[in-house]
């Protein structure tokens, strides 16, 4: 810790650890061997995929859910139930998550395709995600409606413990 | 204090979470150090698995050059090798999202810090950083879709997942190796450390940290149960409700297991799957022979239980298969002793793997077979009849269904 400190009050070297240059220039040697061979096809495609998800997620998503978290929290906060929070979070995340990683099945983006490969329909996806994320906020109503009942009970009988 | 209530995420003040901090980061930082490394392994096993220097149709990346290094002939035992391997490398993928991120969001704040290099060698972390975020979510973006059946990406998934998980890697070693030891030191110092993570004027909490670390679990909670269930048939299939290949079977009765490629899928013709007109086409040493239904079936015939495990992450449970072993068949066109490599041609139109190469320790071990029987009854078309191809350990691909052709020694 003191070792930290001193060493951000010194002026920084303008070339940096040589350990440091010496590690990532390694990581860029493997990188760009690896690169060509990833970029050998639709190159610009490929590159566009790479350097987009990370200004996507960097830029689009994480804004984005980091939006609407902050809206619930000052909506929930203005109506007084701050520790409601988490009872609307955890339910809206895990269903967001869902959707994320399978909107190509949920959306039926492949519906065709996955049947003639599998067997199987690819119907029952979106009905699915929807039960699921009816299941999320139920349960999370429920163990909230469990807390504050709870809560009123000792509230209404302080001499039972 | 005008200046602590900043409109620029460059300023530390506009990230106003009280969650960030080096120890929520660190932890979250270590469970990707394992989870992701286990992910790079069994990865580059799933390639090693498909024995692409045995021959070029089983190779997607020819021009590997050295990052086929480490290649050996795939064993066939345990005879759950791949599926265990495969499994745990798609499942693993699905669970670790929920942490990636959360990590990624936990250093939000650094993407836009100023000045933008304070040193050559910080400049250069920089820019390997766009190879480490880039890189993941390149290879979570591309797995996540190409198990969907998705085609998105530009061009084909092999390729792209192979040599973007070195590029991916090459950035990830570098990081876990300058970031690690401050992480487990972050994890050991028990009080939260002054830090550039650490926003100097945090919001008040709606959650703990402990209780942010069970919410990111939780995901991975999440993911976990409705994925790992597609690793086995019936009742736990029917709990991976909104992934591929999970839920219901795509049928009941012997032949009701999960398949790859419908035979109408990939244009196979019934007129040419008939016992009067169907014929495997068996070349060796001593020449060819052409061998109907009944000429298989005079032959010896053996049972053999064995998984179906696919690229893609799921498998089946062990199903009974019967038919001819293929040293048996090697043995029928002058290879008695020593069985050799094998190339195997299907009656599929279309697919990247209607051939397949298969390498003489697996055309040797005595399970392997081409089997004409499944579960105690003939192979259905979407399995393969009349004749598909089962090697313990191999991945589903390389068995292949509606198999017309073998030449053994010739891999063509």
């Amino acid at each position: 810790m003191k070792r930290v400190l001193t060493s951000r009050s010194l002026p920084r070297p303008v070339i940096g650890g040589p350990f440091r240059i010496l590690l990532l220039g390694c990581t860029f040697a493997l990188a760009g061997y690896a690169g060509v061979r990833l970029l050998a096809g639709d190159w610009l495609g490929v590159a566009l995929w790479f350097v987009g998800s990370a200004l996507l997620h960097d830029l689009v998503l994480l804004p984005l859910y980091a939006v609407v978290d902050r809206a619930v929290t000052a909506g929930l906060d203005a109506a007084h139930h701050r520790a409601w929070t988490a009872y609307v979070r955890f339910p809206a995340a895990f269903s967001g998550l869902l959707l994320l990683v399978w909107f190509p099945l949920i959306g039926g983006r492949v519906d065709a395709s996955y049947a003639g490969v599998t067997g199987l329909s690819a119907d029952g996806f979106l009905t699915r995600w929807l039960l699921v994320t009816a299941a999320l906020f139920g349960g999370s109503a429920l163990l909230l409606a469990l807390r504050l009942l709870r809560s009123a009970t000792k509230r209404r009988s302080p001499d039972v413990h | 204090m005008r200046d602590l209530a900043p409109r620029l995420p460059s300023s530390p003040g506009f990230w106003r979470s009280p969650l960030r901090g080096p120890w929520f980061t660190s932890v979250l930082g270590l469970v990707l150090l394992v989870g992701i490394t286990v992910l790079f392994v069994t990865g580059l096993l799933s390639y090693a698995a498909y024995n692409p220097d045995l021959a070029p149709v089983n190779d997607k990346t020819p021009d590997k050059g050295v990052l086929g290094f480490y290649l050996f002939a795939w064993p066939t035992d345990p005879p759950w090798l791949y599926r265990l391997t495969q499994g745990v490398h798609v499942t693993l993928g699905l669970v670790l999202i929920p942490v990636l991120l959360a990590k990624l969001w936990s250093v939000v704040p650094r993407l836009f810090t100023l000045p933008p290099a304070r040193s050559v060698a910080h400049a250069l972390e920089r820019i390997s950083l766009l190879l480490l975020v880039g890189g993941a979510l390149f290879e979570f973006v591309t797995g996540v879709l190409n198990i969907q059946l998705d085609y998105l990406f530009p061009g084909s998934f092999y390729p792209l997942h192979f040599y973007g998980a070195w590029v991916f890697f090459a950035a990830f070693a570098a990081h876990a190796v300058l970031k690690t030891p401050i992480a487990l030191r972050n994890l050991r110092a028990m009080r939260e450390e002054r830090d550039d993570l650490v926003s100097p004027r945090p919001v008040a909490p709606t959650v703990s940290r402990r209780g942010a670390l069970w919410f990111v679990g939780g995901g991975s909670l999440l993911m976990f149960a409705t994925n790992a269930g597609r690793g086995f048939d019936g009742p736990l299939r029917a709990t991976a409700v909104l992934s591929p290949h999970g839920g219901p079977e795509p049928g009941s009765g012997p032949n009701g297991f999960q398949i790859n490629k419908t035979a109408a899928h990939v244009g196979i013709d019934p007129a040419e799957t008939r016992d009067d007109t169907w014929r495997l086409v068996v070349t060796g040493r001593s020449g060819t022979v052409r061998l109907g239904r009944a000429e298989l079936l005079a032959m010896e015939q053996h049972s053999v239980a064995l998984p179906i495990a696919c690229v893609e992450g799921w498998s089946t449970s062990d199903q009974w298969w019967r038919g001819v072993r293929l040293r048996d068949l090697a043995a029928r066109v002058g290879h008695e002793d020593d069985p050799p490599d094998v190339f195997v041609e299907s009656l599929q139109r279309r697919g990247a793997f209607r051939s397949g190469a298969l390498r003489a320790n697996q055309v040797a071990d005595p399970r392997s077979l081409l089997a004409l029987y499944v579960n105690g009854e003939t192979l259905s078309a979407d399995h393969g009849h009349p004749a598909r191809i089962i090697v313990p350990a191999a991945p589903g691909v390389l068995n292949t269904k509606w198999v017309a052709r073998m030449t053994f020694g010739d891999l063509g």
